[in-house]
């Protein structure tokens, strides 16, 4: 067992040693080098997940601790390791995509100046990741969860001369320190409740305070259980980027492509929804919390469509999708479908993580051009790029059999049979969300690849397909976004892959009635195919077909006739313009008023100058009185003498 | 193998000592020899107080490695040494931050070489005299004494302003302690003597508590300092030569912290009590509208400055919620603070030696010229934004989650330190180290040299090193903060 214990450690620390390597030595090791050692790094770590995952679903699940991290009293924070299916899955998924996008970074920063800190960073970010999913605590959860916050901010401004992107950065930063800021409050309240951060004990004690309430406001008492949820849930929804928290997400595109697919698509922007995942004992017990979570969560996977739909930046289009996707996740957590939200956790990162590097090898293509009103055509060209595009885009959308349906179809299923409040809002959404889904995604495939091409001569004459270093990612992302839904949906979803990982409580457990009626994959698909999202998708899709291969005029007429839903979703809703001026204006305006009021004229030029002024009037009067003729101070004598006199006769 | 040498005053009369001859033997023909000299000196100090921390015994409660004679008999006065594990670590902090101002002053101090390097010798065995005094007569000569190198440091090396900013300080500091040293005359009347220890048995009455707490908190409140009476701060800092506002960030400051926890809060339980509502209202004021003060600063040097009240005000919030928890959080927040300010002085210092401006506006770009340099910032300004796996974050983090325990409002209004701390300090980063480059002073600038990365290194090392295993500090002060704090929640009325 010794042994296993060395693996868990090697799985972090490899790609930790090759951020080291290539971020210390980046200049004496050379371009390849660094790529060489960061590559060797995450591989090493992906053997090492795929061998614990096969260990695990042999049974052998291990919770203990690396090193004792700090003591104050009776308290004990460690760091340490709690491998079971749900982390060695995680692990998996992090260490499989991570290890694509840097053998997909060769071909894409080939020019870049930053090569070795590219490579750099996002192995440390595979570090990051991998201790979050792996913790066994909630010290180092929170650990994890600021480290890819890091590194995301890092990564964003990795050119950090572009204003925009080191705009985007910072706001990602505080957005995503908003979202911490709940998640800390959360994670206070769990002490105070449990007196431990220890996951294991955590969980364990969970069902004893099902019923205990705190008095936030005097007198009205609250299930102390709902609040710890709601404000984990504040930590999810900065990080998944779930609505209002969303904002920068979509401004997260302005870094390179690898790390959009990375960090903002398949693994980061995930940790939200697999924290809640771990926290299920916890979640279960508050039907208030998963009534939240439908909610924000159906918002984010509806209205987030939307702007999908009329963005013509290609990232910008897979970002919104992003967020939509992780209010699909969301959604299948606030009906309790936990095994869902992971399921399609990672049947999204892999094609999502597939389509925003082909994104990435049109953009090559391209010249770093992102517009799509500029492109057209590319089918002939990047025969590759296309073909793997298409598999990821009929995986977006739900189509059979690609993964994405089976994710897809079992969390619209899934909310239908949920009774939690907001599970009604949730099903309209997530289903009117297919519609949306189909139409932004082929309305990209469709102006990216088909139709004339719209880029300029010079553009045309070097178009070409990606080296391989590229287009051998794309290919391996294409294969599980094909596969990974028919293969893996019987044991993850209705068998026990996720073992004691995972808690429902018995009444939630919409699986289980799905389960009951599951009968093999052929069924499941036929009953998708009959079934009205199928259609739906289908709608979209033959939409999309119309507006941007028959019709391509129509587009324009539709924008012009819509026009203030069209302002308001140019806008994106107002938020952007909103936190601008209310939250960053707002602080600023505060801070100002403080300091000059406040510090400047209350307190120093009031008080402390005031006091000094107060002492010199004093003393100049006091000099008045010290005159220097002898009858001045007769006088005075005589007055006293007087006034004393008069005191004492007087009691 | 330490055994029957006083060590503790080794580590206050060995800096002593040095600056003493190192200001005999300067010359302004010879710099280079009084640098020499600077740094020899400050290595031995800072080697004298390892055995402190080697030699220490964790588990046994009381002071450790004390030292007894008699000073002035008529007033009972008594050289009387030792430490617990708090004082250790803020002796250990004080000698490891001179050695780092000795070499971050090498060559950017011309004028007055041995001066500047013997006052802050002199400052660092006055400090460490602070930090291991039992005898309150001596704790109050120590107090004073450091006020006049550091006079000396801003008034001789500071900027233009440096004569208010000199008087503003001493003045305001001079004041606080004025009331305190009122109170250790009047229990010298009760007690019979100025141990520390015979205060901390004393019986008192409540209003005599109130009244002892009230002169302490005067002298304390100014030093840490808090809310609204922290306007001093700013002001020394911005006319400060950055080695001055290194030790008072990393040091000075950690004294009225340290007051609250060896003087006010042991000798006045029942004062600290009922006016920890008072005290905690301020800490969460330092918190929150000193954040937002921060965030519009123009000046780098003044944004750090406010950026430490803040900081500050976890120290106090942590000891006034009277539970082991905040307790020792506010003690790590002090060690931590002490490495994440010096480190953030020091890059001003950086950047202020190439280019002699403060402003933020004056900077731009300045990653594209000092690749090496942005790279510790970044660290550092990460750091003071209170990041996992930095010093800052295990004082912040406990600190909050010790007052979650306390109150659950508490915790809210300072777990917006998470928003607004990473808003003042990377929008700062921001301005200054991204974009393109704003002009060509910018463009010139050099990298850091082989001297500053060491003393930047040996900072990253600090932060990163506590951040990642701050157990080996917890585990110091655990006995001495748990009996401290067991003192501190007995009553002295009956």
């Amino acid at each position: 067992m010794i042994d296993m214990q060395n693996l868990y450690l090697l799985v972090p620390l490899a790609p930790m040693a090759g951020a080291i390597l290539a971020g210390f030595l980046g200049r004496l090791i050379g371009r390849t080098g660094s790529h060489l050692v960061t590559i060797l790094g995450v591989a090493i770590s992906l053997a090492g997940s795929l061998f614990i995952l096969n260990s695990v679903l042999h049974g052998h699940t291990f919770n203990g601790t690396v090193y004792q991290w700090m003591q104050i009293g009776s308290l004990k924070l460690q760091v340490g390791f709690l491998i079971d299916p749900l982390s060695a899955m995680m692990m998996v998924v992090v260490t499989f995509v991570s290890l694509m996008v840097h053998i997909y970074t060769i071909g894409y920063m080939a020019d870049d100046p930053g090569y070795q800190r590219f490579f750099s960073y996002i192995s440390l970010f595979t570090f990051s990741m991998l201790m979050l999913v792996m913790s066994n605590n909630f010290m180092q959860l929170f650990f994890g969860w600021e480290a890819v916050g890091l590194v995301s901010y890092l990564l964003i401004g990795f050119w950090y001369t572009k204003q925009s992107a080191i705009y985007a950065n910072l706001k990602a930063f505080l957005v995503n320190r908003v979202g911490d800021f709940g998640f800390l409050l959360g994670i206070g309240l769990v002490l105070s409740t449990f007196h431990s951060l220890d996951y294991g004990q955590v969980f364990g004690q969970a069902q004893s305070m099902a019923a205990q309430t705190v008095s936030l406001i005097p007198g009205d008492p609250w299930n102390v259980m709902s609040v710890i949820c709601i404000l984990l849930f504040v930590g999810a929804m900065g990080k998944s980027a779930q609505f209002p928290l969303h904002v920068w997400l979509p401004d997260s595109m302005e870094g390179p492509t690898p790390i959009s697919a990375l960090i903002h698509a398949a693994t980061m922007v995930t940790a939200g929804i697999f924290m809640v995942a771990r926290m299920s004992p916890l979640f279960e017990l508050s039907q208030t919390a998963r009534s939240v979570v439908l909610v924000i969560g159906g918002i984010t996977a509806l209205f987030m469509g939307f702007l999908g739909v009329i963005q013509f930046d290609i990232k910008r289009v897979i970002a919104y999708s992003t967020l939509s996707q992780l209010g699909y996740m969301t959604v299948a957590l606030g009906a309790s479908a936990y095994p869902v939200a992971i399921f399609h956790l990672m049947t999204h990162a892999f094609f999502k993580a597939l389509l925003f590097l082909a994104a990435g090898s049109v953009i090559i293509a391209m010249h770093h051009e992102q517009d799509m009103r500029k492109m057209g055509g590319l089918r002939k060209y990047m025969p590759v790029t296309y073909w793997t595009f298409v598999i990821g885009s009929l995986a977006l959308c739900g189509i059979p059999p690609f993964a994405g349906f089976f994710s897809k179809d079992t969390i619209i299923e899934a909310v239908s049979l949920s009774t939690t409040p907001g599970a009604g809002f949730a099903y309209f959404a997530v289903l009117s969300g297919v519609f949306v889904t189909a139409l932004y995604t082929f309305r990209m495939l469709f102006m990216t690849f088909h139709g004339k091409g719209r880029m300029d001569h010079h553009t045309q004459e070097h178009l070409h397909e990606s080296p391989w270093v590229v287009t051998l990612p794309l290919v391996m992302l294409a294969i599980p976004s094909f596969f990974a839904g028919f293969v893996f949906i019987q044991p993850m979803l209705f068998g026990h892959f996720f073992g004691n990982s995972i808690y429902v409580a018995p009444s939630n457990n919409v699986l289980a009635v799905m389960g009951s009626h599951f009968d093999g994959i052929g069924g499941f698909i036929w009953e998708g195919v009959t079934a009205l999202p199928f259609w739906i998708a289908i709608a979209g899709i033959a939409t999309a077909w119309y507006l941007y291969i028959v019709n391509t005029a129509l587009p324009a007429v539709i924008q012009k006739k819509s026009g203030w839903i069209y302002t308001i979703l140019d806008h994106k809703y107002g938020f952007d313009e909103f936190n601008d001026w209310f939250f960053a204006g707002g602080a600023r305006r505060l801070g100002k008023a403080l300091w000059q009021y406040g510090d400047v004229s209350v307190i120093d030029d009031f008080f402390v100058n005031g006091t000094a002024r107060v002492v010199s009037l004093g003393s100049r009067i006091m000099r008045l009185v010290q005159s220097g003729y002898i009858y001045h101070y007769a006088f005075a004598m005589i007055i006293g003498v007087f006034a004393l006199i008069s005191w004492f006769v007087h009691n | 193998m330490f055994d029957g040498l006083p060590l503790l005053s080794l580590a206050i009369w060995v800096p002593i000592a040095a600056g003493v001859l190192v200001l005999l033997t300067g010359r302004d023909s010879s710099p280079g020899f009084s640098r020499w000299l600077a740094l020899v000196g400050a290595l031995a100090g800072f080697l004298v107080t390892l055995p402190l921390y080697t030699g220490f015994n964790a588990t046994q409660s009381g002071m450790q490695f004390e030292e007894f004679s008699s000073w002035i008999p008529a007033f009972n006065i008594n050289y009387h040494l030792g430490v617990d594990g708090i004082s250790v670590l803020l002796i250990l902090l004080t000698s490891f931050t001179t050695v780092l101002v000795v070499i971050a002053g090498w060559q950017v101090i011309q004028k007055k070489v041995a001066q500047y390097m013997a006052s802050f010798l002199i400052l660092s065995g006055v400090m460490i005299g602070v930090f291991a005094a039992l005898d309150a007569m001596l704790f109050y000569v120590f107090w004073e004494a450091q006020l006049i190198p550091m006079f000396i440091i801003i008034g001789v090396w500071g900027g233009p302003n440096r004569v208010y900013a000199t008087i503003k300080f001493f003045l305001y500091t001079l004041l606080g302690s004025l009331l305190m040293l009122i109170s250790f005359i009047y229990m010298y009347h009760l007690a019979g003597s100025f141990e520390i220890s015979d205060f901390q048995n004393l019986p008192l009455g409540m209003t005599a508590q109130i009244l002892i707490f009230i002169s302490f908190f005067l002298a304390f409140a100014v030093k840490l300092p808090m809310w609204p009476v922290h306007t001093w701060l700013p002001d020394a800092h911005v006319e400060a030569p950055t080695g001055g506002s290194v030790v008072l960030a990393a040091i000075m400051l950690k004294m009225g912290g340290y007051g609250f926890i060896r003087l006010a809060m042991p000798i006045a339980p029942d004062a600290a009590h009922a006016l920890s509502g008072v005290m905690i209202f301020l800490s969460l004021m330092a918190i929150i509208y000193i954040s937002f003060v921060a965030l519009v600063q123009t000046d780098m040097k003044k944004l750090i400055a406010y950026s430490s009240i803040a900081h500050m005000g976890f120290v106090t919030l942590g000891l006034f919620i009277f539970n082991l928890l905040g307790f020792e959080g506010a003690v790590l927040q002090m060690i931590s603070h002490g490495f994440v300010s010096a480190a953030l002085f020091l890059c001003i210092g950086v950047m202020y030696d190439r280019l002699h401006s403060r402003l933020i506006a004056d900077y731009g770009g300045i990653a594209n010229s000092m690749p090496i340099f942005a790279a510790f910032f970044m660290l550092f300004a990460m750091a003071n934004a209170g990041l996992p796996g930095t010093s800052a974050f295990t004082g912040e983090f406990t600190v909050i989650l010790a007052t979650m325990q306390a109150n659950f409002w508490y915790a809210v209004l300072a777990a917006t330190t998470l928003i607004t701390g990473a808003a003042y300090t990377l929008w700062m980063y921001k301005r200054v180290v991204f974009g393109e480059v704003v002009n060509k002073a910018v463009a010139t600038m050099e990298d850091l040299n082989g001297r500053e990365i060491l003393v930047l290194g040996l900072l990253a090392v600090a932060v990163l090193g506590m951040g990642l295993y701050p157990f080996p500090l917890t585990h110091v002060i655990q006995v001495s903060s748990h009996n401290l704090l067991a003192r501190i929640l007995q009553s002295k009325l009956h």
